[in-house]
């Protein structure tokens, strides 16, 4: 459209500042950060040492490695369940039915929640003298006095189920925004070729939805990869560091022992495996590239 | 531009059921009905958990308390602080979403309506920006924030919260502003109105949903934000509610009861907006906004 062409440019310039002072400024400031000695507490020490950082994450420190995995697998568990549930979910509250409108907003409603809030309910229902297990215990089912955030073997799983009582709705919400994009007339075309319930969701539904899919399971992952609200305050990382991710690491490191050169080597590390599992996945989803 | 317009103006289309048969399937009840109950309980359960422990008397154990007792939230709101707290998020919560929203329309509107040179690449960087891990950037933000001498201040987080919030904000904007028939707006600068008039005039009541939505994004982010607010807000004059409870987690670890009437003070405002805006969301998201 013609213009007088500084129009764009003063609408987006807010944007643009705010951007550059508080996200462009600040990754530049952590590469540089990197490569120092800086300690906030040790201030007659700091000093550009080069790789001396990654040197020591990568050879001197198992605790980036056992993080960096914690990481993995609770962003594959998260991102999987959340998936699967929220498809699931999507697809029950699609179909026409008597409430629906209340049952939307319901079981959307986690959505909403904040991660510390999210954690003071869950701890309310995990505590062992009045949670729901020694409700259930009551009723005699299970053990009384079952501590499932303080079980080593019990705290993942739980951790993983009060991330999903918040994370599966945005799928849910994603994945019935496309649903009801789908025309009707590919669903009744193929009820008239034969195609029953399975066939028609695996044939139509589905490659429908892939690029919202490989979308919104991307935004999560990164989002879940970062996301320390929720385990900070649930486990705060433990029993024993076992459910110390990458970022809660940085956190502590930045915070605690205030070792803000390697936090930011640390950072640098995040970033790059980010980026760097962003592309392979956008690449190896082919995405965009639908029919 | 003569022609008459015959594009007709809803931006949303009535959502199309997949299966228009009211047929009595005795299926339904395993597909649907059964599923959708037991996600509900595993919904529903937490919340009514939360209910139980803020409304029943310390020391008593029923699952459904009578009579019930407000002293937890007497405790927590008087006691505890969580009236300020409270007033706190309301400030950030309300700065941001009127920030984000502006400046979201503004961006959004010159990415939909506007070519220029660099938007490619304006474009990029604000999908890049979702790839910033908010939490991984505490410490140059820390330090931003404290040369600029925005530590301790309501402002300085409001500030933070959309700089994080608006990239996304502003594409879902560009989305609902694309939305719009241009031909509207070209009507009425036809018609002698000023660029910004026809704007004002046809093509913002139009986007009343996306405000909506957009804004009540930005407002449960912020509400909900706590890194931020935890880092950089140490006073307890400036905390917020999240931040509030996270020590209320730590502090009153017997006592379930402040905790959990703590938790439906933070709950209640943003679970009633969300209620109310989810609509919204999915209708602007199946419009295309998702697509960019």
């Amino acid at each position: 459209m013609r213009t007088r062409t500084w129009a764009p440019y003063a609408l987006i310039a807010p944007t643009l500042l705010l951007m550059a002072v508080f996200l462009v400024y600040p990754i530049a400031s952590v590469g540089w950060f990197s490569l120092r000695q800086h300690t906030v507490t040790q201030p007659w020490k700091n000093a550009f040492i080069g790789l001396e950082n990654f040197r020591r994450m990568l050879f001197e420190d198992p605790l980036f490695w056992q993080s960096l995995m914690f990481s993995a697998k609770w962003v594959v568990v998260e991102v999987g369940l959340q998936l699967v549930l929220g498809l699931v979910l999507a697809l029950i509250v699609n179909e026409t039915f008597i409430g629906r409108a209340v049952a939307r907003a319901l079981v959307f409603s986690p959505w909403a929640v904040s991660g510390v809030l999210t954690t003071g309910i869950w701890i309310l229902l995990y505590n062992p003298s009045t949670g729901v297990f020694q409700q259930l215990a009551q009723w005699g089912i299970g053990d009384p006095g079952t501590s499932v955030l303080g079980d080593p073997a019990t705290v993942f799983p739980a951790t993983v189920v009060t991330e999903l009582w918040r994370g599966v709705p945005f799928f849910a919400i994603l994945l019935l925004a496309d649903l009801q994009t789908i025309p009707n007339d590919l669903y009744e075309a193929a009820a008239v070729d034969g195609a029953g319930r399975w066939r028609r969701f695996v044939s139509v539904t589905l490659p429908h939805l892939r690029d919202a899919i490989v979308l919104s399971t991307l935004l999560r992952a990164v989002w879940e990869f970062n996301n320390v609200d929720l385990i900070y305050t649930l486990t705060g990382g433990g029993p024993a560091n076992q459910t110390t991710t990458l970022p809660l690491y940085v956190a502590r490191k930045a915070v605690d022992s205030h070792d803000f050169g390697y936090g930011s080597a640390l950072t640098m590390a995040g970033f790059a495996i980010l980026l760097f599992f962003s592309v392979l996945y956008l690449r190896l989803s082919k995405f965009g590239s639908r029919a | 531009m003569t022609q008459t317009i015959t594009r007709p103006a809803t931006v949303v289309p009535p959502p199309a059921p997949p299966r228009r048969k009211k047929h009595r399937d005795p299926s339904r009840f395993v597909r649907l009905h059964l599923p959708l109950a037991l996600y509900l309980l595993f919904t529903l359960i937490p919340f009514y958990w939360m209910l139980v422990f803020a409304l029943r008397p310390a020391g008593e154990t029923a699952l459904v308390p009578w009579p019930i007792t407000f002293e937890h939230f007497d405790t927590v709101w008087n006691g505890i602080g969580f009236g300020l707290f409270f007033r706190n998020s309301l400030i950030i919560g309300i700065g941001t979403l009127v920030v984000v929203t502006v400046f979201a329309l503004m961006g959004g509107y010159a990415l939909a309506r506007f070519k220029f040179r660099g938007q490619r690449v304006f474009l990029l960087a604000l999908l890049c920006t979702q790839f910033i891990p908010g939490a991984m950037m505490l410490i140059p933000l820390f330090v931003i924030f404290k040369n600029a001498g925005l530590l301790n201040s309501l402002t300085g987080l409001v500030i933070a919260d959309t700089a994080f919030q608006l990239p996304l904000a502003l594409i879902l904007m560009s989305g609902f502003v694309r939305n719009v028939p241009v031909e509207l707006e070209e009507a009425a600068m036809v018609d002698g109105c000023t660029r910004l008039r026809a704007f004002f005039a046809v093509t913002l009541p139009q986007l009343r949903p996306a405000l909506v939505a957009v804004g009540s994004f930005a407002f449960i982010g912020a509400w909900n934000n706590f890194l931020f607010a935890l880092m950089f807000a140490s006073r307890q004059d400036k905390f917020t509610l999240p931040v509030g409870l996270s020590y209320a987690l730590g502090e009153f670890n017997t006592d379930f009861g402040a905790l959990a009437a703590g938790g439906v003070v933070a709950a209640v405002p943003v679970v009633l907006v969300f209620a109310v805006v989810q609509r919204f969301l999915v209708q602007g998201l199946s419009a295309g906004a998702v697509k960019g």
